[in-house]
Parts: structure tokens; sequence; C-alpha cells
């Protein structure tokens, strides 16, 4: 098996007194492997952070299964991270939260650091982690209030490089950073991916950024992933009505201003989804099949939930691009 | 005929720890009526501060020179009863955080009746008519149940259209809008971008779009200031602008976006960070940042000089710039 984090229908549910229960994440699958970039986008509330958390063992799924390097991953409680998945990190995207404001960063680095390496070279290893963030060793005596966003966000990087992982899961790692610290950031990120042959998960807002930096690309809209390409594909030819959408919307640089492609309707609660496709109140091609959950078609090395791109149901007139 | 808002050689210094810190210098920058107007640049660079200025909310002991006038009114020398007519009426704002800028115990509808009946002096029948116009206008679905909506039971694309729908609710003539869509998934951005254009198109609305997203500041303004360190350093018809800048700033901002070149590693970050305020160097302030700076960059700070059509720049290389043609 090549693949480093391999997440098999997994539901994350969330209980409110009262109100029941609200599936953040119903039923997804998506697969990283070892040197590889998987971008993860979709609207704010589509469930991308709960199924981070639940990829990272921060959250217990209600159903499905994550597996780390072959191993199923065990959610956190208060016993200590078994070994195995100590290869498993995670980027938050609020760096100012992530980091303990009261210790010094070399401190914190080192709560990482393997306990199999000892004396001096637990030090060493601390100016190791700055340098490849592209910090000076003397980070390592100060406190996370004296850097910027963009360092701190450096700093968190590397937290999580400490144990040596193998994959990263990054929550909107950049999402807090101004522009040119955005860049710093993840051209930081992508070149640790490519140095260590790490995996990771990006999740972003930002399609722009995951077209510029994902080998492959999923698109998750409420809860479900509806479509999954490799990037250069999905954003040439997107097969699901959102994916259009979502690209539509992305403002552009050109000579005359041209206002972005607008969708109707807003994000419906989780709590009360539609009953069938998802997407289809807001869809500008929904038909009849679209009543039914579509399933998630295979297009030859890709694959998209919606019934389009199923020639036995669709009309040959409707294109779904 | 004189524009709406004409600012001249505006400088505001704040008091620091150390003394006072200049923060805005020598910024001029115009708004006509019905005109869509961007203002980008990184966060610290005076876009937000000037805003402020604009609506008299600067903090005490802040020092301003120059001359602001919106109007015909010159916002420098007002009283606070003067500000008090000027803002609502004249000048409204809306703010990147619609959570904080709407009161979280007080429904919509009193928040956006308030104003009308200050401002535009109605009774309760007719501004709660025009409440719901309002909301209406701004498509907030079923506007008379909204009315009794506190702002934690909308979402983040409501909240900010509701926000909006307020600062319009005593007929401002300019909009100030302060990075409204940063925190906002970029289908409902679209939304409001597109919200903005029809009511400058329906109501000759002005608004001055502040940013730090280029590519907001391409799809819906026709003419762009670019700050930098409190300077207005490029300046001209935005298409042209971010397609063929003439200052190395607005050259390596665009380089720092993604192009979806997908050649990995392509984004290219400036160097460095802005200068602290109090702490530029004494020539151009992006000088030590600027792969093109020459001794002659180190005097003085240059001054924004015509470069073409409608185009000002303020850099004394000019160098020929190549940029990513997407």
């Amino acid at each position: 098996m090549t693949d480093l984090l391999r997440i098999t229908d997994v539901e994350v549910e969330y209980r409110f007194r009262g109100r029941g229960r609200v599936r953040a994440v119903a039923g997804v699958s998506l697969d990283v492997a070892p040197g590889q970039i998987v971008g993860l986008v979709g609207e704010s509330g589509c469930g991308k952070s709960s199924l981070a958390r639940a990829a990272v063992g921060l959250t217990a799924p209600s159903a499905g299964e994550v597996r780390y390097a072959g191993r199923p991953v065990t959610p956190l409680g208060w016993r200590r991270r078994p070994g195995a998945e100590i290869g498993l990190q995670m980027v938050f995207q609020n760096p100012y939260a992530s980091l303990n404001p009261r210790r010094t960063i070399g401190a914190q680095l080192l709560d990482g650091v393997a306990e199999t390496v000892t004396g001096a070279a637990r030090r060493d290893r601390v100016g190791e982690l700055l340098d490849r963030v592209g910090m000076p060793a003397a980070a390592a005596d100060r406190y996370p209030h004296q850097f910027s966003g963009g360092q701190r966000q450096r700093l968190a990087i590397a937290r999580a490089l400490a144990p040596q992982p193998k994959m990263i899961i990054a929550d909107e790692p950049v999402t807090a950073l101004d522009a040119s610290s955005q860049a710093q950031v993840v051209n930081l990120l992508v070149g640790l991916v490519r140095d260590l042959d790490m995996g990771m998960l990006f999740i972003s807002h930002d399609l722009a950024l995951v077209h510029e930096i994902a080998d492959v690309t999923a698109v998750m809209y409420l809860g479900r992933i509806v479509e999954t390409a490799p990037t250069r594909e999905l954003w040439r030819d997107p097969r699901h009505p959102y994916t259009r959408a979502l690209i539509d919307a992305v403002p552009q640089i050109g000579p005359t201003p041209r206002l972005p492609g607008t969708l109707a309707g807003e994000v419906p609660d989780p709590a009360n989804a539609p009953t069938g496709c998802r997407f289809r109140p807001r869809c500008p091609h929904a038909f009849a099949p679209c009543g039914d959950q579509p399933p998630t078609l295979q297009l030859g090395g890709r694959s998209a939930a919606c019934w389009l791109n199923d020639p036995t149901v669709a009309p040959a007139a409707v294109p779904a691009h | 005929m004189a524009p709406l808002l004409d600012v001249d050689s505006l400088a505001v210094t704040l008091p620091g720890p150390r003394g006072p810190l200049p923060i805005l210098h020598d910024v001029s920058l115009t708004v006509d009526e019905g005109e869509l107007v961007g203002i980008a640049g990184e966060s610290g660079c005076g876009k937000s501060l000037t805003a402020q200025t604009l609506l008299g909310l600067l903090p005490p002991g802040a020092t301003v020179t120059g001359s602001a006038r919106f109007a015909g009114t010159d916002l420098l020398g007002l009283d606070n009863r003067g500000w008090r007519r000027v803002r609502g009426g004249g000048i409204a704002m809306v703010f990147q955080d619609s959570t904080a800028a709407l009161h979280p115990m007080l429904t919509i509808g009193r928040q956006l009746t308030e104003h009308m009946r200050v401002h535009l002096r109605m009774d309760r029948r007719a501004a709660n008519r025009r409440a719901v116009e309002l909301l209406d206008q701004v498509r907030i679905p079923d506007p008379e149940r909204a009315m009794r909506a506190y702002p934690h039971q909308f979402s983040g694309g409501m909240r900010q259209r509701a926000a909006i729908a307020i600062a319009l609710a005593a007929r401002p003539r300019l909009l100030i809008a302060d990075e409204p869509t940063t925190a906002l998934d970029v289908t409902v951005q679209a939304g409001i971008l597109a919200l903005l254009d029809r009511l400058r198109a329906e109501t000759g609305l002005a608004v001055a779009f502040i940013t730090h997203d280029l590519g907001v500041l391409s799809a819906l303004t026709t003419r762009g200031y670019i700050f930098y360190a409190g300077r207005v350093v490029e300046t001209g018809p935005t298409g042209a602008l971010l397609t063929a800048p003439t200052h190395p700033y607005t050259a390596a901002l665009l380089g720092a976006r993604p192009h979806g070149t997908q050649a990995v590693g392509t984004l290219r970050p400036i160097p460095g960070g802005p200068p602290a305020p109090g702490e530029a160097p004494p020539g151009c302030p992006f000088q030590p940042r600027c792969g093109y700076a020459q001794p002659s960059c180190g005097t003085a700070p240059p001054p924004l000089a015509p470069a073409g059509a409608d185009r000002s720049v303020a850099c004394v290389v000019r160098p020929h710039l190549e940029v990513a043609t997407r």
C-alpha cells in the first residue's frame, strides 16, 4: 500500500443538547501519498476543519476510519500519543493560538524532539529546525510575542517538524497572513514536502493558492467531497457545477474591471441538509435525478459526485462544465 | 466638476511611547461621485488610518496636516457636531469584521432604523419601511423576518450585507469599505462585490474600497492607489496599474500572488518587511526591499510624478518591469 494517509468513509458528528446531531462530515474518502500535496477546498462550514481534526486524531470520527502508515489513527485522549503516530503532525490556522505565549520558542521545539536524542544533540536539533524554517538560532531564547505573524507561523511549522513527521495536515496555515508572508510560508511548506518526501493535506478556502501548489485537489461541499482531480485538470475542466462556481468566483486581474461570477443562495445549515444532491438548491443545472444522492463516479484518474457525468441519466444538452 | 472627496497632502502623526510617530505622509487622493476607487497595500501601510482620518476617528493626540474636503466641506476643521452630520449621512463605513461592527444584543431592524431616525428624522413607520427595502436591496432573504433577527443568527456573508445596509441607511454619498470581504469565502465575496457595483450603478454611490487583494482591486474598481509605508507610491486606472505597473512595489505585490502556473515554488515573496512607523529609511521607503534600488534612491522620498495617461508613480529609477501575464 502506497498511501501515507488513508481516510475512508469518515463521518464526524457533533451533538447539541436540544438540537440533536449535526453531521459536519458526511462520508469522506481521501488519500495522500508520500511527497504528494493534496489540497482541500470549500466554503467555511463545509466540514474541512472537522475532517482535518478527525484525520489527525483530535476528533473521533463517528463512522469510517483514518489510517496513517497503514495503522488506524487513535483519537487523542489523556494518554500519550502512540509512538507510531508521532509522524502525523498538524499546523493550525492561528499561530497566535498554537504557540504557548509563556514559554520560549526553544523549549516548545524541544517538546517535539524525540527522547532518544540526548544532551547537546537536542540543542543542535533546535538550531537545525529553526534553520529549516529560515529563522535565526537566536530565536530559540525568545518568546512568541517577539515575532510577527509570518515568523510565528514559521515557528509553528518548526514545532510541527520537531518530531520528524512524515505527514503534515495544514489547516488554513496562511489565511491569517499578509500576501508576502503567505508566499514565504507557502514556499516553505512546499519545499519541505519536496525535500523530505512528506505528504501534506493543505486545507484552504483560497482556491488560487491551492491551484498553485497542490498535486491533487479535492472540493468539499456541506460535508461531502464533490470532486477530486489532479489540480490542473480540475481547474481546466471542472466536472462538478460547484467546482465551476468556486473557480468563477475568484477575482482575476485584467485590463478592465470584471466582476467574479456569483452563486445563488447560501450554504445550507448542515443540520438541515437538502435531500439528494446537497448542492441541488443552488445548482444552475439541477434536473430530476438530483433528487437522489449522486454516487462518486470514477472518471479515469479523477472523480465527481454529479449526475451530469452519468451518460445513462444526463441529457446530452446539459454540459457539466 | 470638483471631486466628491478631495484629499491633498494629508499627513498624520500619532503619539507613540517614544515621541510622535509619522504614519501618513503626503497622501493625495480623490473620489468622484459614483466612482469605485481602490486602495491597496500590505497591513500597516496606512490604508485604514486614511479611512479613520476621513471619518474623524483618529485617536486623541493625533496631529493632522494637509487638507481633506468632502462635497465642499473641510473635514479637518469639523467639530463634533459637524462630524456627526458627515458620518452616516455623508460618508459611511463598512469594516472587515462585521461581527464586531454590529451590536450583538440589538435586532438588525433596530440597528438599521436608528440611523434613519437620527440622520433623516424619519418616524418609526417610515424608517421600518425603508429598512425592509434596504435589506431587500442587499439581497437578504425574507427581510421582514430579518428585521427581528439578531446578528448571530446570520451567516458571515449575511452579516456583512446587513452592515452594508446599515451603512447605507442614512443615504451616504461615499461608502468607505475597509477590507469588507477579507474574512469571507470567494463565493460570498463575489456577491458583495456585485452588490457594491449595483449600488453604484443604481444610486450613484461612490465607493472607496480598501483591500490587500489585487484580484479584488482589479475586478471591482476603475481607479486605484497603491500604498506603501504611509505613502501613495503609484496610482492610475486599475487595469493599467495591475497589468503594466511602473513601481517596483506594485510589481512585487503582483509577483507574490499565486499565478496558476503550477510550477511549484513560483510565489515570489518580497524580501524583508515594511518599515515600522518612524523607522523608514531617509530615501524611498521601499528601497531596502527593492531589486532595482540605486544610490539616488537613498536621498529623499521620491514624489509622485506623472507616468503616462492619468498615472503617477513615486520612483526615480523607473526600471523596466517584467510582470506575469495572469
